[in-house]
């Protein structure tokens, strides 16, 4: 293919399919290696690992930790480094779980199961994380203190703060109602999903229109309309397939039989159903738009990346990077508490092992999707992409039956590879 | 296209472990933790009762998370297995576990450790008959007098159990006044350091008045032989279990009386054979053995109790027979000690 004649810029006059497509080559070749992941395991399972099963199994699987993994991006792009998400998860959740089944229950009188414990209880979670988060940010931003050193000791504070609200027991059950968020026990059905899947295409669709308007108004070059055209249809075959995918999935005959039974009634003979998309996974989702979006579309995300890039420089120019620490590793303690609120459901139970190694799982994460430890680079895309990587290879190793000393080899490799990779790639990139 | 390249050699390195699954049935196992060095036994023993019973062995390792154990058993599920053996990390959070494999229609059995779901069905050693045989054998030795009680670790329901069946041996004499109960003290964590120092404190508490002493495992033994020991005291009648090889080789030396012994084979052969039959549709209550019984925490629940063997001086020959310990280990430091260290 040559250039097309309408642009304003002629320039680059070899550009192949991929080029004019306009596609991030290093989110190509995540995708690539991911799907030979899966069709590899596919194989060696005989056809289980991509099952529409599997595939409900591994996505609310990765919720918990790509959710965290988003934060990462930002705390890493930023020069820092938080160790201590795992434990601060812990203590989100112990303090959840103390909540709702005594605070609220016994000490306010609401009683088990009270329509309004999930709310405060999350609210209250949330909170905790913010808090947590935004002291930590404190002593990085304006006590100086390493972030190492901040989220190591963090590491051990919160791990233990949460034994010691709990006495080390697992709390539980939690609230039904609260319930909901933990992936099985809460999907939206088949209508539902498709409803959301059909918003999520048409608002995918406008925004690439929306945004070749604005190059176009700016005069700057855009792709050619037939290559616009593409990447819609690919996008909007992606989100209604993987629709369509959880949607296959049917709920259990015994499961549907007794949640007719909880609510009174007789299933009709022969009555099927899908799952449809998790709550959890529609929360990873909409916190994925709204960290791109702030990554950027916002000033505070401009800074960030502005600051990562080179931290001196973002300071003279009037930038609170200061400031800016304390709100990063404040929302980073937000999404530890909202993981915590899916992992904690996921359980049906507080347990005191929850998180454990949750740090290094989400920092792999975020550094397999392409974050750099150097600074002032990452996406959230890739965060998401790399602990989607992660939890396959653990799950498909699972599945294949691989020794457990074996798995966590192969997972060290694949991160110390994934980042090798990276290096050779960005090189390259730089000596064009 | 290195990435592809890269990742793909990786994935196809782990897939060389992949088991083939020819066999009719499948048999899902959830450890919980299997860095421990004895899950590998009970992991042959499931191994060959399912071969015996032609089903296929497939496992995950939950390295001590309850949210791995959780997709470990998901994706055991999504592999088709017709029953599942799980060794909960966590008798509440394996919950959600085993209701997604109830919803499925796959039988689950709780093994050695207790799942509080009356859905799972419970294969452990009878606790409480492990109680009853370190009393029985320490009150043979000495049918009257001063004895202590060094219980296990103090959030361990089976503590509570052992010590139950070592009362109910002793209750009758202890009402007639022939045994009197000086000390009584849990150990926590079952660290042999906690009992010993328990065990000096009673002893000095009552001035070396102490004539047997019913230690729940063989660690706590240990302590307390080691306490006595420093006392010159050795000797008197001393209860544990495990089938620890440093207690079997005290009980032939003569330091400790007995150390009920729970055959990890044993457990891991009935667990294979139950999940066969389970996996075939036969109900729990029909499984030979099974009774019903209540938990602590109220749940009635299908469930199977081996009964453990009481290794004394009068049958040291037993575990080297089954290949427990060898002889050497066994009579080490030992001469002219009873059968088979003559």
């Amino acid at each position: 293919m040559t250039e097309t004649a309408s642009q304003p810029i002629p320039e680059q006059p070899k550009r192949n399919l991929f080029q004019q497509l306009e596609l991030d080559m290093r989110l190509l070749g995540m995708i690539g290696a991911f799907a030979i992941l899966c069709i590899g395991f596919n194989i060696v399972t005989d056809g289980r690992f991509l099952t529409s099963r599997n595939i409900f199994n591994l996505t609310i699987q990765t919720v918990s930790v790509a959710i965290m993994a988003t934060g990462m991006v930002f705390v890493i792009v930023t020069r820092n480094i938080d160790l201590s998400v795992g434990a601060l998860l812990a203590t989100c959740s112990a303090v959840m779980a103390m909540t709702q089944t005594e605070f609220l229950p016994d000490v306010l009188g609401l009683g088990l199961n009270h329509p309004a414990t999930w709310a405060v209880t999350v609210v209250v979670g949330l909170a905790c994380g913010t808090l947590i988060g935004a002291f930590q940010g404190w002593m990085v931003g304006y006590l100086t203190i390493p972030a190492f050193i901040v989220t190591l000791g963090g590491f051990l504070v919160w791990r233990n703060v949460a034994w010691y609200l709990t006495s080390g027991q697992t709390i539980g059950p939690l609230d039904s109602t609260f319930m909901i968020f933990g992936g099985t026990n809460g999907t939206l059905g088949t209508f539902w999903s498709w409803v959301v899947g059909l918003v999520a295409a048409v608002l995918g669709v406008m925004a690439l229109f929306s945004s070749r308007r604005a190059k176009v108004r700016h005069g700057f070059p855009v792709k050619p309309a037939w290559a616009e055209a593409v990447i819609a249809a690919i996008i909007c075959a992606a989100i209604l397939g993987f629709i369509a995918v959880l949607n296959a999935y049917e709920i259990p005959t015994r499961r549907l039989e007794r949640m007719f039974e909880l609510r009174g009634e007789v299933m009709p003979e022969g009555y099927t159903s899908g799952y449809g998309l998790p709550i959890s996974v529609l929360i990873l989702i909409a916190v994925a738009v709204v960290m791109t979006i702030i990554a950027r579309r916002t000033r505070l995300g401009r800074y960030i990346f502005a600051t990562g890039g080179n931290p001196d420089a973002a300071e003279l120019s009037g930038i609170n990077t200061r400031w800016l620490t304390v709100k990063v590793f404040a929302l980073m303690g937000f999404l530890c508490g909202l993981s915590a609120v899916v992992a904690s459901a996921r359980l049906a139970n507080h347990s005191n092992d929850i998180g454990t190694l949750d740090e290094l799982r989400v920092i792999a994460a975020a550094v397999i999707g392409g974050t750099a430890l150097s600074g002032g680079f990452g996406t959230i895309y890739g965060a998401i992409l790399g602990a989607l990587i992660m939890q396959s290879l653990q799950s498909g190793m699972a599945m294949v039956g691989v020794d457990a000393p074996l798995q966590n080899i192969v997972v060290g490799t694949v991160l110390v590879l994934a980042v090798y990779i990276d290096i050779v790639y960005r090189k390259r990139l730089g000596a064009k | 296209m290195k990435i592809l390249g890269g990742i793909s050699v990786i994935a196809a390195m782990a897939m060389t472990a992949g088991a083939a699954l020819a066999q009719d049935l499948t048999v899902g196992v959830s450890w919980s933790n299997f860095q421990e060095e004895r899950w590998k036994t009970d992991e042959a023993a499931i191994k060959g009762a399912l071969d015996a019973g032609g089903a296929a062995y497939v496992s995950a390792d939950a390295q001590s998370s309850s949210a791995k154990q959780l997709s470990d058993i998901e994706s055991l599920i999504a592999q088709g297995v017709d029953a599942l053996i799980i060794l909960a990390q966590d008798a509440q959070a394996i919950g959600p576990a085993v209701q997604a494999a109830a919803d499925e229609g796959i039988p689950v059995i709780a093994y050695d450790r207790l799942i509080e779901d009356n859905r799972a069905f419970y294969l452990t050693f009878d606790n409480v008959e492990v109680g009853r045989m370190q009393a029985r054998a320490v009150f043979e030795a000495m049918p009257e007098g001063n004895y202590v009680m060094i219980k296990g670790s103090p959030t361990d329901p089976n503590a509570d159990f052992l010590r139950g069946g070592q009362q109910e041996i002793i209750q009758e004499a202890v009402d007639s006044g022939k045994i009197t109960i000086v000390g009584e003290a849990y150990t926590d964590g079952w660290l042999p350091a906690n009992a010993q120092r328990n065990m000096e404190q009673i002893l000095t508490a009552q001035d070396n008045k102490v004539d047997a002493v019913v230690a729940s495992n063989d660690g706590t033994a240990g302590g307390v032989v080691a306490a006595l020991t420093a006392q010159g005291m050795e000797g008197i009648p001393v209860s544990g279990q495990d089938g620890d090889h440093a207690a079997l080789n005290r009980v032939a030396k003569g330091t400790q009386t007995v150390s009920v012994w729970k055959d990890a084979r044993d457990l891991g052969k009935a667990a294979g054979e139950i999940a066969v039959e389970l996996a075939k549709g036969t109900a729990m209550a029909d499984i030979e053995g099974a009774a019903e019984w209540t938990s602590p925490g109220g749940t009635t629940m299908v469930s199977k109790f081996l009964e453990p063997v009481p290794v004394t001086k009068d049958n040291l020959t037993t575990v080297v027979d089954a290949g427990w310990i060898s002889k050497e280990d066994l009579c080490q430091g030992v001469t002219d000690g009873p059968a088979p260290c003559n």
